[in-house]
């Protein structure tokens, strides 16, 4: 197993806070890892580190072995690194498939390639079909992402992650906000698509359950910290974890 | 030396005539998030009104000294009616939309505003020289000041040590002043937003025409003076930042002394000077010169 | 290249306008002309409305367009329209690649405001101007179309005639742009920019690009505007035009492109039939006009038109 994501000596402060400190990281291919730690244990600082939205104090992050770490986040996402957001980042005037579709006409252009980007897309085309079968979102095709259900929301907010082929995928909160009956179908849902396309995931999350299910790898953060690391059962397991970040959460 | 003294006079004279008119404007921004270009046009109304009360006043053949007292009163008129007719009338029902789109409806209220002003005053300049030769002037060192121009200067020190302490020293300054950190917060704090609103706009109102009136004895007043100063006072506001009360006076200060500058050396720049400086600004500052950072969160 | 109804539609009226172009009243064709121009440069607001930005400062370019077609002119001896327009559309285009690196960072009220600055820059560059006139500008004639000189009633017809054509031509492009994978990036980028970033786009390099092309139709427009009109002082860019084009922009709403030309042509009769009956209050009425807009039509005229979504 190689390493696809690799964070060496990251460090992040703001001001006296320090959000990250010392934090090393070396994600293996396919695999699915899950953050968990109280509220500003710095779960989101790594993933606004490795998705280029906070530059690291001190440290590198590298991705297939190529040193990101002083990419802008359109950059980082070009290579193959995408997210989504604890509060939904949608286009809210726009419908569901034409949400998508931002996200194929991007990808249709690479970004750059002003030709490309010049094609017509009068038809939303297949790309976006896709997508909204795989999110089972066929039924709101039509519907104004800004008048959605939370939990379609959400959806939609990872879609739009998958929609420019990620081959890492961070979801920061995937279930925050969705019903508890939701989220192990969201979860599924997820999952199937990222299985189906080969992509790695990180994602923050502070249900257990869904962590326990869901990962076969757990980072324990504290205070910036790593303070536990390896299979889910061993780390949600391990007395420091149990004191200070499921302890103050049950 | 006595030119760079006439130059500093001129300098102080004119910062003092665009800081009285800017405060008001960055006031109501600060507090309403509105940019209001309707600002120039109760500026006009004030200059308007205060040549007609003026002129009636002397016609009637009493004091002259008077005309001060109708100047006051115009501008007193103007923002009293005109202030709490646009807020309550019109701006209550559209502080849901978009800080552009209300530009833009303070634009439409500029129109309307300035062919109001045709209708009532005709569309030929009005004079009215009285109040400005009435004081004569003072010689200092050899150079004749005029005593108008010193009056000028003290309303706008007042205004601003008024305006300072009302927000620093008492309590509805302080409501105000929460109101323009956090609308809503305030708001769940149960201040009175609404009329936080209201009194705002008014006081801005009686601001823009008390520039108005203490400027119509120093010009011609005609239709288009409204949208010569309000562009100015825009500079004036977005030099020192939006809603910044000491960015305003710095931005008034700043305005008044590259225009003065320019007029006496080097007149061909004089408009080009003050928009530069205004683009430079927010070029280097993009939020003006007294601006807070901002972090967006993710 | 298969074309869409609207890019169909742009032509055939074109095509109409210019044909019944002969037989129409004089003050018809003045008024297509002039609202036509207004219309062009009101695209370029349109495409910057879409990407969520208003600029208080486009008079800059239309002025700067009709300046460079009356300097080909004046200096030059080159009164050539397709030159003037040609010129007038470069130098525009030139102007707003350079200040479009500073703008493309600024939104909201910063972006009007400096575009604002940048324009009052050049009115007060023109008003002490003297060899350009000063505050009283000049007369532009163009002599020639594409090299054939033309006067007296054909070069009314040809100005005529241009007008109508450059319209459609930049309504037909930039209506293909709309519908192309960068074009739908405007209203992206309008809703939510970080998205857009974190998709791969650049949003910055998308907004120059809009800045550039919505300079380029007010260079175009104000070019054709020297030509038509046959004169050219600093008013073009003082605020209150550049307020005038976001007027049109706001009433016209940024549906489709035929909505700025309907809108420019709206704002033209309001104008003209005012004007002519009341010159007092013609403003007034434009005024309200734009309040029943804001408050009644969010979506300007152009919603009239469009059905509404199924829920």
């Amino acid at each position: 197993m190689t390493a696809i994501l690799v964070a060496a000596g990251l460090n992040k402060s703001f001001g006296a806070v320090t959000a990250a400190n010392d934090i090393n990281i070396a994600v293996e291919r396919d695999s699915v890892v899950g953050l968990i730690g109280s509220n500003g244990a710095g779960k989101t600082t790594f993933i606004n580190m490795v998705t280029g939205y906070l530059k690291p104090t001190t440290g590198t992050i590298s991705f297939e072995g190529r040193d990101i770490t002083a990419l802008a986040p359109r950059q980082i996402t070009r290579l193959g690194i995408c997210r989504s957001f604890q509060i939904p980042q949608l286009f809210n005037s726009m419908s569901v498939a034409e949400n998508l579709l931002v996200g194929v006409g991007i990808m249709a252009s690479a970004g750059s390639d002003w030709i490309a980007a010049g094609r017509q897309t009068g038809n939303p085309g297949e790309a976006v079909d896709a997508i909204l079968d795989q999110f089972n979102l066929g039924g709101y095709r039509d519907r104004q992402a800004g008048l959605l259900p939370e939990g379609t929301r959400k959806l939609l907010d990872i879609a739009l992650a998958m929609v420019v082929q990620p081959r890492i995928l961070l979801l920061d909160e995937p279930t925050s906000g969705v019903s508890a009956d939701e989220k192990f179908e969201l979860m599924d849902m997820v999952m199937k698509a990222v299985r189906e396309t080969g992509v790695t995931v990180l994602f923050v999350e502070h249900d257990m359950e869904i962590v326990e299910r869901y990962t076969d790898r757990v980072l324990a953060f504290y205070e910036g910290r790593i303070i536990a690391d390896g299979a889910p059962a061993t780390v949600l397991d391990a007395a420091e974890v149990r004191r200070y970040i499921i302890g103050e959460q049950r | 030396m006595n030119q760079l003294l006439v130059v500093v006079f001129d300098a102080l004279t004119y910062s003092a005539w665009l800081f009285i008119i800017a405060v008001g404007l960055t006031l109501i921004y600060g507090v309403m998030k509105i940019l209001n270009i309707a600002h120039g046009s109760l500026y006009a109304l004030g200059a308007f009104s205060a040549v007609s009360l003026s002129s009636w006043w002397l016609a009637h053949g009493y004091p002259p000294m008077g005309t001060y007292a109708m100047l006051a009163l115009a501008a007193l008129l103007v923002g009293l009616i005109a202030g709490p007719l646009i807020e309550r009338g019109l701006l209550q029902f559209l502080y849901e939309k978009d800080e552009v789109v209300l530009v833009l409806v303070t634009y439409a209220l500029f129109l309307i505003l300035e062919d109001l002003m045709k209708l009532v005053w005709g569309v030929d300049p009005l004079l009215l020289y009285e109040p400005y030769q009435l004081l004569g002037s003072i010689e200092i060192g050899g150079i004749g000041y005029q005593s108008f121009d010193l009056v000028l200067i003290a309303v706008a020190v007042l205004v601003g040590i008024g305006l300072a302490w009302v927000l620093n020293r008492t309590r509805s300054g302080k409501l105000l002043k929460a109101v323009i950190h956090d609308r809503e917060m305030s708001a769940a704090l149960g201040i009175n937003v609404k009329f936080t609103y209201f009194l705002t706009f008014t006081v801005g109102a009686i601001l823009a025409a008390v520039g108005g009136a203490l400027t119509a004895p120093k010009i011609s007043v005609v239709t288009g003076i409204g949208a010569e100063v309000i562009v100015l006072a825009f500079a004036v506001v977005v030099i020192g930042g939006l809603g910044s009360m000491g960015g305003a006076a710095l931005g008034a200060i700043i305005v008044g002394l590259v225009r003065t500058i320019a007029v006496h050396y080097l007149p061909e720049v004089e408009v080009f000077s003050i928009y530069f400086v205004m683009a430079v600004v927010l070029i280097v500052r993009p939020k003006g010169l007294f601006s807070g950072a901002e972090v967006r969160r993710i | 290249m298969k074309l869409d109804r609207t890019s169909v539609a742009l032509l055939a009226v074109g095509a109409v306008l210019i044909a019944v172009g002969p037989v129409l009243p004089k003050w018809g064709v003045s008024l297509l002309n002039v609202s036509l121009c207004y219309g062009i440069v009101v695209l370029g607001m349109m495409l910057m409305m879409r990407t969520g930005l208003v600029s208080f400062g486009h008079g800059l370019y239309y002025c700067i367009g009709a300046y460079a077609g009356g300097l080909l002119d004046h200096y030059l001896k080159l009164p050539d329209m397709l030159l003037m327009v040609a010129g007038g559309a470069l130098s525009a285009a030139v102007v707003a690649t350079i200040l479009g690196f500073l703008l493309a960072k600024y939104r909201d009220i910063f972006f009007a405001m400096l575009s604002l600055a940048f324009s009052m820059i050049l009115y007060g560059l023109l008003t002490k101007s003297a060899s350009l006139g000063s505050t009283d500008g000049f007369n532009v004639a163009a002599k020639s179309i594409a090299g054939v000189a033309v006067n007296g009633e054909g070069r009314q017809f040809a100005a005529y005639a241009l007008t109508v054509a450059l319209a459609a031509v930049c309504a037909l492009l930039l209506n293909l742009y709309l519908r192309s994978h960068r074009g739908r990036l405007a209203e992206a980028i309008r809703d939510n920019e970080l998205r857009v970033e974190y998709m791969g786009a650049s949003v910055r390099n998308i907004v120059h690009l809009h800045y550039i092309m919505a300079a380029t139709f007010a260079g175009i427009g104000g070019a054709m505007m020297s030509i038509n009109i046959g004169h050219i002082d600093p008013e073009m860019t003082y605020w209150p035009q550049s307020g005038e084009f976001v007027f049109i922009g706001i009433l016209s709403g940024t549906g489709s492109v035929f909505a700025p030309m309907l809108g420019a042509l709206l704002f033209e009769t309001i104008r003209s039939f005012a004007y002519e009956y009341s010159p007092n209050t013609w403003q007034m009425v434009l005024g309200i006009t734009m309040l029943i807009v804001i408050v009644f039509l969010p979506g300007g005229l152009w919603s009239l038109f469009r059905q509404r979504r199924a829920p």
